[in-house]
């Protein structure tokens, strides 16, 4: 399966020029950018770990900062979800403007919806990354451990 | 202009037994200064003929507030004139014989805190059957930053929705299941799912889809859930299908609602049929248990369309912001509901700002403060299409929910091909916008790119290519004249 989590994913995975021009238009409006990477694609898993600080004051013309940040993030966590995250701290917004996917682990095994049958037919739901089945860390990686 | 200078009559004219003119009860002052605290009105007025416009404003603020058709003694053991609605400004509009626009100013003591209920039963309880007047229509209301204060506003807002979704940065998208009615509750889930894991975030319940007896309540909830899960399942996106708990009485309408949350539906939906009230214990049990609150406006073009009778919708989405929902339709410009691009990018700042300036060529006729009380996420729906996105995008910006229910359910490979169109659509124009090109110019071409990739897109574009509604809006600035979009 393919997780379509972020604005981008029902499209093809952005180049390294696409993804620039988008950090561009972020930049351009005055939003600060941050990285961030996970194995728990649990769309309820609000908090990812964070690839240092947000990048706060940089220049449209800085882009290449940005695009430098998802590089070496993918460099590091290479079978992991990478977003690109650019936040408006503008009063009334203060919140996300625009996040999408940068990387993906090459093979997504996706989510196993659980069910518990209750009363009077209401059945409780569960969902369940089958990546967590492994410890983190581990999670993408093939049966000996080994990264591709 | 047809503003005269306030009428004074005697206190003991005043006061005599018998019908007096409105306007020389006090209900008439030009030289009245609107205070911060006021609610301010415009009203356009049609006066019957023969009936000064003057006078047919005062009659209007009068019985607005606290007049009847006589003279009362009993006003005299009131501090009166302070409770009495003003009419202060009155003035003719451009190109429309007949019609007067006129301004009213209302003490904001005459009003509940806090209760739609109460204001709209004062400004548009009593006089709209006035015999005086031949037609008569609520423009545009001004609520003071005093009175704002007084409601809880929506239960989310636009923010701590996208938060809660997990969705930034591009237009939400939904549909509506169809056929709207017969489908029994296992095959109406099937939609919900097909739907769901085709791209879209959100399927819809439509207003007249209650307890019918081909499919109760409790039995689409539980299919539409297993159909919401599912699609989770298999795109680790959070999805959701407004439930509609509009039902007979509040009783029956919280029960619903207390199913929904129960089954861990995001969101409910209810129609403006039920009620002010109905409608503002919903938003506070929406906030109270953490759930999206949808409002289908149902019904509100029995008195909103009409350009010289009855309330225009940017009053309506101002007592829906003040009462509290998260999503409300509000036009789609290109669809094939009635909506002139002008009025409704009027509508869609006072749902999404938080200061909406006066703006005659959009019909605000006052600015608007909303002290920071959340803003209300647009819904656009009906006959819209991923063929149009570039135009949906241009006028109606990214804060909005685009509803596609033919545009989905009626895609020739299927509901799930329907809806990938859709997304791949909507986001391939966000794209290119971002990338600054003009995508309204170069929409199609955008379209048809990302079309090489999705044959679930080349087959929509094929199939909706010439349609278009192309119908003069009977709702329309008076500033300005603009075309209908097709």
């Amino acid at each position: 399966m393919r997780v379509t989590q972020g604005a981008f994913s029902f499209l093809p995975d952005f180049t390294d020029e696409q993804i620039t021009a988008q950090i561009r238009y972020a930049l351009d409006h005055g939003w600060s950018m941050s990285v961030e990477y996970t194995d728990d694609p649990h769309p309820r898993n609000s908090y990812w770990e964070m690839w240092g600080q947000p990048m706060f004051d940089l220049h449209p013309e800085e882009s290449d900062v940005v695009l430098r940040e998802v590089r070496a993030c993918r460099e590091a966590h290479p079978l992991e979800y990478i977003k690109l995250i650019a936040y408006d701290s503008t009063l009334g917004r203060q919140t996300t403007a625009l996040s999408f996917l940068v990387n993906r682990p090459e093979h997504e095994p996706g989510f196993r919806a659980d069910r518990m049958e209750t009363h009077d037919r209401v059945v409780r739901y569960r969902l369940h990354p089958y990546a967590l089945d492994k410890p983190s860390g581990t999670r993408y990686q093939d049966g000996n451990g080994a990264r591709p | 202009m047809t503003t005269t200078p306030t009428t004074t009559v005697s206190p003991k004219d005043r006061w005599a037994s018998g019908v007096a003119p409105y306007a020389e009860m006090g209900y008439y002052d030009a030289d009245y200064e609107p205070k911060d605290t006021d609610i301010l009105c415009a009203f356009r007025i049609t006066p019957q003929p023969g009936v000064d416009p003057i006078e047919a404003a005062a009659a209007v603020a009068g019985e607005s507030s606290t007049a009847t058709w006589t003279v009362v003694w009993t006003d005299r053991l009131t501090a009166h004139e302070h409770y009495q609605a003003k009419a202060y400004d009155v003035s003719s509009v451009p190109g429309r014989d007949g019609e007067y626009l006129a301004k009213i100013a209302y003490d904001i003591d005459l009003f509940e805190e806090g209760s739609i209920a109460n204001l709209t039963s004062s400004i548009i309880g009593n006089v709209f059957g006035f015999k005086a007047l031949a037609a008569l229509r609520l423009e545009d209301m001004r609520i003071p930053k005093h009175y704002v204060k007084t409601f809880q506003g929506p239960p989310h807002g636009i923010v701590m929705e996208r938060e809660y979704l997990d969705k930034f940065g591009r237009p939400l998208l939904g549909a509506t299941v169809k056929p709207k009615l017969g489908l029994s509750a296992k095959n109406y889930g099937r939609v919900v799912y097909e739907a769901l894991r085709g791209g879209l975030d959100f399927t819809k319940d439509d207003e007249n889809i209650n307890s019918q007896p081909f499919m109760r309540w409790r039995d689409r909830y539980l299919y539409s859930m297993e159909g919401v899960t599912r699609a989770a399942a298999t795109s680790g996106e959070v999805k959701g299908h407004y439930m509609n708990v509009t039902a007979a009485t509040m009783e029956d309408m919280y029960e619903r609602a207390e199913f929904a949350k129960e089954l861990g539906s995001v969101i409910i939906m209810m129609d403006l049929t039920v009620g002010w009230t109905a409608m503002q214990s919903m938003s506070k049990w929406a906030r109270r248990n953490g759930v999206i609150l949808h409002l289908h406006r149902a019904g509100h073009g029995t008195y909103t369309r009409q350009k010289n009778h009855g309330v225009s919708f940017r009053v309506i989405a101002k007592w829906c912001r003040l009462l509290g929902v998260d999503h409300i339709h509000a036009g789609t410009v290109v669809g094939k509901l009635e909506g002139d691009p002008a009025m409704i990018k009027g509508y869609y700042d006072i749902l999404r700002l938080d200061h909406v300036p006066e703006n005659l060529e959009t019909g605000v006729y006052f600015d608007q403060d909303w002290m920071s009380l959340p803003a209300v996420m647009p819904v656009a729906s009906g006959g819209i299409h991923a063929g149009q996105m570039h135009q949906l995008l241009s006028y109606l910006g990214e804060d909005v929910v685009l509803q596609f229910g033919g545009g989905t359910i009626g895609h020739p490979m299927g509901i799930a091909a329907g809806a990938t169109a859709n997304r791949v659509a909507v986001e391939a124009m966000i794209q290119a916008r971002n990338e600054g090109r003009d995508y309204y110019q170069e929409g199609p071409d955008i379209l048809a790119h990302a079309a090489r990739g999705c044959p679930e897109l080349d087959a929509a574009l094929e199939v909706w290519k010439d349609i278009t509604f192309d119908f003069q809006s009977t709702d329309t600035p008076d500033y300005v004249v603009t075309p209908s979009v097709g």
